[in-house]
């Protein structure tokens, strides 16, 4: 076997400088009109972001920001739908909302490939992904997901009150994933804090933001050196091993979609799991119908996606273009909120209603278009497997007053902190 | 009634194979497949709603849907 040397040394030494891209202030504070002014990292939009789409797409519905060095965010479907389908206006070069542009010849690739890829680049390397996340592929998971949802479950015995979000949703994906990737399933504390700094903390300083990236690219190369002198079956080592157009990838490109699986892999299914057991616990009759009916929770299932899309994406306008009736000019953020598109009252019959039997039900909490959610088979495994134990395993359970649940700013929308009464 | 396929709309959702796993299938990158039971474009009788369901649910639309088998279609 020859020796690889790609990541002997640091790769990161090979990247673009940090001060080739453009930096934006960092703004803070209340929002005064959230169609001149919004902010996702604000607390109200935590608390109340589907009043606000609602609010927006009724009025505005394409609203902005000078915020971020200026963005966007439309709340129509149509709009939403046409950004994701339009790669020669809009760029994945980067794609959560920051105060800090990356230089442009960070396309196509982008710095977390494939989905912070450009066409016809994204492709080959959406491909190397797509064998792993198959359905077909995935459901072999499904029965050892099963049984570390049982042994969640079964730590919480004795409890009257628990919190369904890290006590439960939470570690779902952490161990999905750190099997995926081969990495130790008791760094999941560490994975919690790379993921918080990606997402929630994006609306920091570029200072801050570099440290807390570099923290988690060391973590990464640790795994991909200890995957180079232990080899094994799982997605590190096939990232190492795998090739495009001939060659063994670019390290940084090992690494990039190292970080996509950790971070994307689990704040979006966390989120999912947390939402939908909050809306379990606030609606009892759509509780009692899912324990009492199994065959009704596919359904659900598409249901709580639908209406509690937990995934925002974000592009940077790469052509000046003229989009639901507002000019955005190149290098302006956009924001894709498919949770609010979900709730397009002109896509979706009684879209401000939660149907747990809606039987045509084309929402796009995956996205749209070529970035389709490459772990979509794999979150819906996990979605569907969290439900069913615990439903089976904790019919009874509701909100706990005076004990509010938290849920999360920035692109990812869950709950964090979501106490419930159990038993 | 025909289906179809639109491979260049198709990204993989499975919502098709998701609600009829008969009538559709995953490749090995999963994007949908038609089954032995569609192959020839044709829906099984009594299949009628279940490919209409499945289209209705496709997010990009790529699940096609000839209500009359049309002879003259492609």
């Amino acid at each position: 076997m020859t020796v690889d040397d790609r990541f002997t040394e640091d790769f990161r030494s090979k990247e673009p400088q940090e001060d080739l891209g453009v930096r934006s202030e960092v703004v803070t504070g209340p929002v005064s009109d959230w169609t001149t002014d919004f902010s996702h990292f604000e607390e109200e939009y935590g608390e109340r972001a589907i009043e606000i789409w609602d609010d927006l797409r009724g009025r505005c519905p394409v609203a902005r920001t000078e915020r971020f060095g200026g963005a966007w965010l439309p709340t129509r479907y149509e709009d939403v739908q046409a950004i994701a389908y339009d790669t020669e206006h809009f760029t994945s070069r980067a794609i959560i909302v920051s105060n800090y542009r990356p230089p442009l010849d960070l396309a196509p690739v982008g710095g977390v490939p494939p989905i912070s890829s450009d066409p016809p680049f994204h492709h080959d390397a959406r491909k190397l992904l797509l064998p792993a996340f198959t359905k077909a592929n995935v459901a072999k998971q499904a029965i050892t997901t099963e049984a570390y949802c049982h042994s969640l479950i079964d730590g919480l015995a004795g409890r009257d009150v628990v919190d369904a979000a890290t006590e439960y949703a939470m570690h779902i994906p952490m161990r999905v994933i750190s099997d995926m990737l081969g990495f130790p399933p008791e760094d999941g504390p560490k994975f919690a804090e790379f993921v918080e700094s990606a997402l929630e903390g994006a609306n920091g300083t570029p200072e801050e933001r570099q440290e807390s990236g570099a923290q988690l690219f060391d973590y990464l190369l640790e795994q991909i050196r200890d995957h180079i002198a232990n080899p094994r079956e799982d997605l590190t080592t096939y990232l190492i091993n795998a090739e495009l157009y001939g060659q063994k990838l670019e390290p940084q490109h090992v690494a990039g979609t190292m970080a996509l699986l950790l971070i994307a892999g689990i704040d979006t299914t966390w989120s999912a799991i947390g939402s939908s057991l909050w809306h379990l616990a606030k609606n009892p009759e759509d509780r009692k119908r899912l324990v009492e009916d199994p065959s009704l929770r596919p359904a659900a299932v598409e249901e709580f996606l639908r209406v509690y899309a937990p995934v925002t994406m974000a592009r940077l306008v790469k052509e000046d273009v003229e989009l639901g009736g507002v000019e955005m000019k190149k290098e302006d953020w956009v924001l894709l909120p498919f949770p609010a598109a979900n709730r397009d009252p002109e896509r979706f019959e009684d879209a401000d209603k939660v149907i747990i039997d809606r039987q045509v039900n084309r929402h796009a909490a995956f996205g749209l278009g070529i970035h389709r959610c490459v772990g979509s088979h794999l979150a819906r495994m996990e979605l569907r497997v969290a439900l069913e134990v615990w439903l089976d395993r904790i019919p009874e359970f509701s909100l706990v007053e005076d004990e509010p649940t938290r849920w999360s700013v920035g692109q990812i929308r869950g709950p964090r902190a979501l106490p419930m009464r159990i038993g | 009634m025909k289906v179809q396929i639109d491979s260049k709309l198709c990204q993989g959702h499975g919502r098709c194979y998701d609600l009829a796993p008969d009538l559709f299938g995953e490749d090995d990158e999963g994007y949908a497949t038609l089954t032995p039971l569609t192959a020839d474009g044709n829906v099984p009788d009594g299949r009628e709603g279940d490919t209409r369901l499945a289209a209705a649910n496709c997010p990009e639309s790529a699940v096609l849907v000839f209500e009359e088998a049309v002879n003259d279609r492609r």
